[in-house]
């Protein structure tokens, strides 16, 4: 079922394919960062596909000169249950990539905690605030040049 | 603890105080700020089987304003920690704070950009807990040692003077913004 | 930026969120307008650390944002920075209700990107534990719902069996519940006699224990009808919402990872999942009430067809060798030195492994670059993901509705703000 979303992939998006991976039984789709909405869209919707379920979004830092960025979802289709990987790489330099939530609402904090790990910001989100970290935090924790111990006095504490 | 002030340092008032402090000893109420894991084992001990009603400290207040204990159980962020400083600051005089677990005390396993490595950055703490998570009766030892420094008439929390002090600048504070 | 100043941000942004959510329900009376009610971080209904900015009309829910991060503990950036084997007792503090489930969970990803495969019996005991895992965390939920709701006794009684439970972990891995227990390619150590018969012990007095529980509850007429046709939600938006677990099966969707995808030994046992239709409070609670009963099921049989034999993998190179066999053995003492100043350096790749752990999906994405400490790894987490629906399920409700909501959910901080 799986070779005929990836072939169908390939069908309908030629361009926007850039690779396709497999590991352990995993199958991972790199996706052109422009294309992902459709992409996602059609994944939802296509009749050997029917990936309803958007299990997971998070990012990762590659932490090469280009392309540092990468974004991964996590799919499954509940009704064929099966699981498929997308990866879209960002640029340090542009740090935009479509959001996902017309297709997936539950996509909307998954897409927040991205963008407060990582700064990814996503066009289209309508409530792109960080997740967990405050407000008023000016960095991005899981990048890899962030130190573990944190940047001290960034967030600052009540006095005793 | 606020009586010799008006009566001064005689033998009444000592008399007095212990009074007191065995009443105040024996009837403390928590208030269980349960952030995280440690929070379950708190709860625990607050159930039958260690049961800390035994001593007198069963009646677990969530508002502040009725807590003289502060138990604060789990990790405590740099975000939380404003929070609790907050509840701390509500609570009324004289009170105590126990430092629950690991994480409270020094950090614990959380050498992170998140985490405060140890609550005494922000906060008087009476009694350290080491465990991760201590075992209730851990606690129940730690309420022990916190009922002894009662007995003492000991207590670290912000004397009287500081606190009117500290009320009075932010009376003044207010009349400024309102005179502007 | 100082204090003040920096409260003020977080304020100001939280509340603008808040007014931007487009609520317009007016009155002309003044009184009538909306207020607006901060509810948490502190709060005991909110299962920890969770903070609810709430907009009332009257007594209606007009709008509700949850603010996380109070407890976010950087476990993803710690996982980037120590081994493979030493975020094993991480994962006991993600769900902190049921550790040895995370444990599992965490190890079997791991296992998955490494390419090794745990011995039966093994397999046979993490699913026991995984399975005691549940129960207990099941307990506590409906104990802090029954709590939430005004029923305290039950929960006093479901943390009398829970006590019961801890003793029976505490026996196996020597902890109460930060158990650590499961190791790459195994277990810290086999199960005892002892424990296979306290573990019987157990399962044998608890179905008329949690009875005694559940008729209590069931037969209250005030907690049914508190939950009742409350925070309903349909079908179709669970799913767009991501919401798993428990809180999905209450909306009639038999989706289960330990038959859809399964795992360990779960195609081997008799089991069945509770679905129900309502998608409201009380139906969340009876799939969990039914889910107890299940894990029962699960546990008795696994005692009784669990093979004998290791529950080590035979793979020296990724898994941690015995003690004793440290001590005597030149081998197994170079694995040892490998394994704990290199790490078990799987293959370059990456993989996502999820488990019906006792919250919902509790999936770990690894990316490996061949080195001894993942490269990421992220935390899919159950409990974040079925939060992400409290606003929906709460507005428009009562503003006394609203803890029976988060109790229902059953979230748990530790592992929604990792
Ligand atoms: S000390 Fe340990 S158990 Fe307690 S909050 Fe910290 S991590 Fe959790």
């Amino acid at each position: 079922m799986l070779t005929t979303v990836v072939e169908k992939l390939k069908a309908q998006f030629p361009n926007s394919i850039l690779g396709v991976r497999e590991f352990r039984g995993e199958t991972t789709v790199h996706v052109k960062k422009e294309d992902i909405l459709n992409v996602c869209a059609f994944l939802r919707n296509d009749e050997a596909g029917l990936f309803n379920y958007c299990s997971d979004i998070c990012g990762a830092d590659a932490y090469t000169p280009e392309n540092r960025f990468e974004i991964i979802y996590n799919l499954y289709s509940l009704s064929y249950k099966h699981r498929i990987r997308l990866k879209v790489f960002v640029d340090e330099a542009d740090l935009h990539c479509p959001s996902v939530i017309s297709v997936w609402p539950g996509a909307n904090w998954p897409e927040r905690e991205t963008y407060d790990m990582f700064g990814i910001i996503f066009d289209g989100h309508d409530d792109l605030r960080r997740m967990y970290m405050p407000e008023e935090f000016e960095y991005f924790p899981l990048r890899k040049d962030f130190p573990m111990m944190g940047v001290p006095d960034s967030i600052p504490l009540p006095r005793k | 603890m606020g009586l010799e002030h008006a009566l001064g340092d005689t033998a009444l008032t000592t008399t007095i105080d212990s009074a007191i402090n065995w009443c105040r000893k024996n009837s403390l109420w928590p208030m269980p700020l349960g952030i995280s894991c440690c929070g379950i084992e708190m709860m625990a001990f607050a159930m039958p089987r260690f049961d800390v009603a035994r001593f007198g400290a069963e009646v677990f207040r969530f508002s502040p304003r009725q807590a003289d204990l502060l138990i604060v159980a789990g990790t405590t962020t740099y975000k939380m920690a404003t929070v609790v400083r907050k509840i701390y600051d509500q609570m009324p005089d004289p009170k105590w704070v126990i430092a629950m677990g690991a994480c409270t005390s020094s950090g614990g396993m959380y050498r992170t950009y998140s985490v405060v490595q140890g609550i005494d950055q922000f906060l008087p703490v009476d009694i350290y807990v080491a465990g991760c998570p201590p075992r209730p009766d851990n606690l129940l030892h730690a309420l022990l040692m916190i009922q002894e420094k009662i007995q003492r008439g000991e207590s670290r929390s912000t004397p009287m003077t500081v606190a009117a002090e500290r009320q009075e600048q932010q009376l003044l504070q207010i009349q400024g913004i309102n005179n502007n | 930026m100082n204090i003040e100043q920096a409260m003020d941000v977080r304020q100001q942004r939280i509340l603008a969120a808040l007014e931007n959510k487009n609520t317009s329900v007016y009155f002309d009376d003044a009184l009538d307008n909306e207020m607006i009610l901060n509810m948490g971080p502190q709060h005991p209904a909110t299962h920890g650390v969770l903070r609810l900015l709430i907009k009332l009309d009257g007594e209606t829910v007009a709008a509700c944002i949850p603010e996380l991060g109070y407890l976010h503990r950087g476990y993803e950036k710690l996982a980037e920075n120590v081994s493979y084997h030493e975020f094993i007792p991480h994962t006991d503090r993600l769900d902190y209700l049921s550790p040895l489930m995370n444990n599992t969970a965490y190890v079997l990803a791991v296992e998955k990107l490494v390419g090794i495969e745990a011995p039966r019996r093994a397999q046979y005991i993490r699913t026991i534990i995984s399975e005691m895992a549940r129960i207990s965390s099941h307990l506590l939920g409906i104990g802090a719902l029954a709590m939430d709701v005004g029923a305290l006794t039950v929960f006093t009684w479901t943390f009398r069996e829970r006590e019961k439970m801890y003793d029976i972990f505490e026996l196996l891995t020597g902890a109460r519940f930060t158990t650590s227990f499961t190791r790459i390619g195994g277990l810290a150590h086999d199960m005892t006699p002892e424990v296979i018969t306290a573990v019987k012990e157990f399962i044998e007095q608890f179905p008329e224990k949690f009875n005694e529980c559940i008729t209590m509850l069931n037969t209250n007429r005030i907690f049914v009808e508190r939950l009742d046709g409350v925070g309903v939600i349909t079908r179709e938006q669970a799913i767009a919402m991501g919401m798993s677990g428990p809180n999905i099966r209450a909306v009639g969707l038999k989706h289960d990872l330990r038959r859809t995808q399964p795992y360990l030994v779960y195609n081997e046992l008799d089991f069945n999942i509770p679905v129900l239709n309502d998608g409201d409070c009380l139906a969340r609670y009876y799939v969990r009430l039914n889910e107890v009963k299940e894990s029962v099921k699960i546990v008795q049989q696994c005692l009784d067809k669990m093979p004998s034999g290791i529950v080590h993998a035979n793979e020296p190179k990724k898994v941690l060798p015995r003690k004793e066999q440290i001590y005597t053995r030149m081998e197994e003492l170079i694995h040892d030195f490998m394994l704990i100043n290199f790490g078990v350096n799987p293959p370059v790749g990456e993989i996502y492994h999820a488990v019906e752990a006792s919250k919902g999906e509790l999936g770990f994405y690894i990316q490996s670059r061949g080195e001894g400490h993942p490269w990421r790894l992220k935390i899919r987490s159950p409990s974040f993901m079925n939060l992400q629906s409290t606003s929906q399920l709460v507005e428009g409700g009562m503003i006394s509705d609203i803890v029976a909501v988060l109790g229902s959910l059953d979230p748990v901080m530790g592992e929604a703000d990792k």
